[in-house]
């Protein structure tokens, strides 16, 4: 079967994230005071084949420990749908 | 000495000139990044640059290639391993050194002389070098903010793995940390290019103090 894969890598809560507070700092000046805790990060989309989505989503698991985030600094939040 | 190229790098040529001035017949090979053997080198360095153009994480992409498999294994064997900026961050991806390499805090890509304290002396990068040491180097990066938890800093801190501090801190690294080694001593990461301050001409000579350390001991 083929699947639909949404990888979402952010840094680590505690690990500092300097392109989220610039931007942060930046919001007042546009009028966006109510914005707080700003935090980016970056997405994947791709395809996989699998057998069923547990196998999908496992496959997934291993290539983002393995290679799409650095475990140290990032976490990654992997959502697996259905292909056409 | 080997000095690992991979596409992007571009220090390579800085660091053989800067192996050549350390005399006595030190002298620096390029060693392309789909070799499968450093062996025979007395020491590797990995230069700075943009390895694989720095896509995905800078390092995240060199570590799979195929020279980083022979560093490894000539790493665990003891031999002198050091990555210099782009190749700290390569040796961080690769597993052989503990933390990692965040985007610089203010978020400037900054160029500029620091002062460096040496503070170990048991690497193979600083054990030419004296203990509190100061030394005048340049550095040139974007995303040289060492970032490690607190077990791993307590654990850099009992086995006197943190090699050198910014005298002030220019990048938000944790603790003010420059450079680290592995357990061994042998395996050395630092952002700042001891390369680039291998002459008169380059406004300070303290870069070789650090090279001269990758001299087989007998030669130091």
């Amino acid at each position: 079967m083929n699947f639909d894969v949404l990888v979402e890598v952010h840094l680590r809560p505690g690990v500092s994230d300097p392109q989220g507070a610039t931007i942060e700092r930046a919001l007042p000046a546009l009028g966006f005071d109510e914005v707080a805790g700003v935090r980016v990060g970056k997405a994947f989309r791709f395809s996989v084949v699998a057998d069923d989505e547990p196998s999908a989503h496992q496959q997934v698991t291993d290539l983002c420990d393995r290679f799409l985030t650095n475990p140290v600094i990032e976490t990654a939040a992997i959502t697996v749908t259905a292909g056409a | 000495m080997g000095v690992a190229v991979f596409p992007g790098t571009n220090c390579e040529h800085d660091v053989v000139a800067a192996v050549g001035r350390l005399g006595d017949g030190a002298s620096a090979d390029l060693v392309w990044h789909t070799e499968q053997t450093v062996a025979g080198y007395d020491a590797v360095v990995i230069a700075g640059g943009f390895a694989h153009g720095d896509y995905l994480r800078p390092g995240a992409i060199a570590r799979f290639s195929p020279v980083m498999g022979a560093i490894a294994t000539a790493a665990a064997d003891g031999m002198p391993v050091i990555g210099i900026c782009n190749g700290f961050q390569v040796l961080t991806e690769a597993g052989l050194l503990p933390g990692a390499l965040q985007k610089n805090a203010g978020l400037s890509f900054i160029c500029t002389e620091i002062t460096l304290r040496v503070e170990s002396t048991r690497s193979a990068l600083t054990r030419a070098v004296a203990l509190g040491a100061e030394l005048r180097v340049p550095i040139n990066h974007f995303e040289g903010n060492y970032t490690v938890d607190e077990p791993t800093l307590q654990r850099l801190k009992d086995n006197d793995q943190i090699v050198l501090r910014y005298v002030d801190n220019p990048n938000g690294s944790v603790d003010s940390i420059a450079g680290v080694c592995n357990e061994a001593g042998n395996v050395v990461g630092l952002m700042p290019h001891p390369e680039r301050a291998s002459d008169p001409l380059l406004g300070s000579t303290d870069g070789l103090a650090l090279l001269r350390g990758l001299l087989t001991p007998a030669r130091i």
